[in-house]
């Protein structure tokens, strides 16, 4: 057992040592949330005016309302970027470093998920502090319930990026990603407009967004910032990352990549 | 018991052949180096023996230990160095090394006794806090083979571990990893492409379109094959010279 936790606490020893070495990585992870906080919301405020929802309690200015959804856009960029580096880098580099460990193949991508999914709320929590400065301030109590929330909803989003990353080819550069996972699942979610605004245009893109992962991401991390608790939820959260999770480490296999290349 | 012990192993790439009945052994504390031509199925064996890539037919067993039963033990005993830079540049050298401690599970009292001797014996002490980035080529590879001898492995294997060092480095390289041969009773297995780092009593094998072609004291090989190491190389890796 200590063996398996030497291991693990060294995998998150590296990431930490690896983000706090590489300080512009963790900037440029910010700029673009803030870009969408300080300048889209600013803009939209007029635009957008937000009815009293849960788990509000009251009218809310627009920025407001996408902060959870900016948070989690931090989680969904960092996963995919993750894992996308873990595929590219298992035949050289990194991770066949990681891979000649004797442990469990499981244990140490599950230890790697978990690990760049810890360095992400740094980036999470590093966000919410400017936008409590900025104005947006949700209870306390609600930025502490959101820890876990995160976390699960990170580790979902790391899941889900090494599954299409191990299934699909074509995600093998970053572009590819941007345009058929983050924009889709990110756009097609509550986390810039409730799903309600959605309906009110069309009954079939507030189908596509009510069955998007990522919006019950969001919803969960929205409830969680204000001391709610959303079942549904969380159920949809922990079981897809069970499952993306599984999925996830039993197509980890290089030898598929290489015979994809001979074919 | 033998460092290493490959047998009947095979493997595809689909319908493509990479090895073929791959078959030889590694005695305790010998130097082996493996030749081949590009597309020999060098790659493909060392991704096979660091379990990159699952075993399909054949087996691999270092010290005893099968990586198809008992990949665990037979890890424990491997230590790697590949042919591309696998470091951290980022990281101080002592962070890489206890990177590596850790992924092998090593307590950290072990980890500090052992970080101490591996960095005394490669000549790194003195550069234990400085980036892997400000370190050139040869004293990288220097690192890289302190990380692979950390938990003590029995068998070590360097893919290609001279490419991209200048002659005199390369020629160090080579003569540290025979001390270490001859010192620590460690196995080596090297593959290379280079004839120049071969010596007459180290154990030769010659991969040639995914089949062992030869196999044996390098000397004794030359001498069977064309006199030379050159003229049997070539004789031996010409298409058709497979039996």
């Amino acid at each position: 057992m200590n063996a398996y936790w030497q291991c693990f606490s060294g995998i998150v020893l590296r990431e930490w040592l690896r983000f706090v070495l590489q300080r512009t990585r963790f900037l440029s992870a910010l700029v673009r949330p803030l870009l969408w906080l300080l300048v889209f919301a600013a803009g939209f405020r007029a635009a957008l005016g937000i009815a009293i929802i849960e788990p509000y309690d009251t009218y809310i200015p627009y920025e407001v309302y996408i902060i959870p959804g900016l948070a989690c856009m931090i989680l969904l960029f960092n996963g995919m970027q993750g894992s996308l580096s873990m595929v590219y880098d298992r035949e050289m580099g990194s991770m066949r470093v990681l891979l000649t460990s004797p442990l469990p193949r499981t244990f140490l991508l599950c230890s790697k998920l978990l690990a760049t999914s810890l360095i992400s709320l740094l980036q999470v929590y590093a966000f919410l502090a400017i936008a409590w400065v900025y104005g947006v301030q949700p209870p306390a109590m609600g930025l502490l319930i959101a820890l876990p929330a995160l976390l699960l909803v990170a580790l979902m989003l790391s899941a889900l990026g090494l599954l299409l990353s191990n299934a699909i080819r074509q995600l093998e550069n970053f572009a590819g990603v941007m345009n058929f996972v983050i924009f889709p699942l990110f756009f097609l979610s509550s986390a810039l407009y409730p799903l309600w605004k959605m309906r009110e245009s069309s009954e079939w893109l507030y189908w596509l967004c009510a069955l998007n992962p990522f919006t019950h991401a969001v919803e969960l991390v929205r409830f969680a910032l204000y001391e709610r608790f959303n079942p549904l939820a969380l159920a949809v959260c922990v079981g897809l990352t069970l499952v993306f999770a599984l999925l996830a480490v039993l197509t980890f296999n290089p030898q598929h990549a290489a015979l994809r290349k001979t074919n | 018991m033998n460092a290493l012990e490959v047998s009947e192993l095979s493997f595809a790439y689909g319908a493509k052949e990479a090895l073929r009945q791959v078959s030889f052994s590694l005695a305790p504390g010998r130097f082996a180096a493996l030749l081949g031509p590009n597309g020999a199925g060098k790659s493909t064996l060392i991704a096979l023996l660091t379990r990159l890539y699952d075993l399909q037919r054949g087996d691999i067993r270092v010290g005893g230990c099968s990586l198809r039963n008992a990949a665990r033990p037979a890890l424990k005993q491997l230590g790697v160095v590949f042919q591309q830079s696998t470091l951290d540049l980022d990281l101080s050298v002592e962070q890489n090394l206890r990177y590596h401690a850790a992924l092998h599970g090593m307590s950290r009292r072990q980890t500090g006794f052992r970080v101490d001797a591996e960095l005394a014996r490669q000549a790194l002490t003195e550069r234990r806090r400085e980036r892997v980035r400000e370190l050139n080529g040869g004293h990288r590879r220097r690192v890289e083979i302190a990380r692979a001898l950390l938990h003590e492995p029995r068998l070590l294997l360097l893919d290609e571990a001279s490419v991209g060092l200048d002659p005199a480095s390369r020629l160090a390289l080579n003569q540290h990893i025979r001390s270490l041969c001859r010192e620590q009773n460690i196995s080596v297995l090297w593959t290379t492409h280079l004839l120049d780092e071969v010596q007459p009593s180290d154990d030769l094998l010659i991969l040639h379109q995914g089949r062992l072609v030869a196999s044996g004291q390098a000397d004794a090989l030359s001498l069977e094959h064309g006199g030379d190491l050159g003229s049997a190389f070539a004789r031996l890796t010409t298409s058709g010279a497979v039996q």
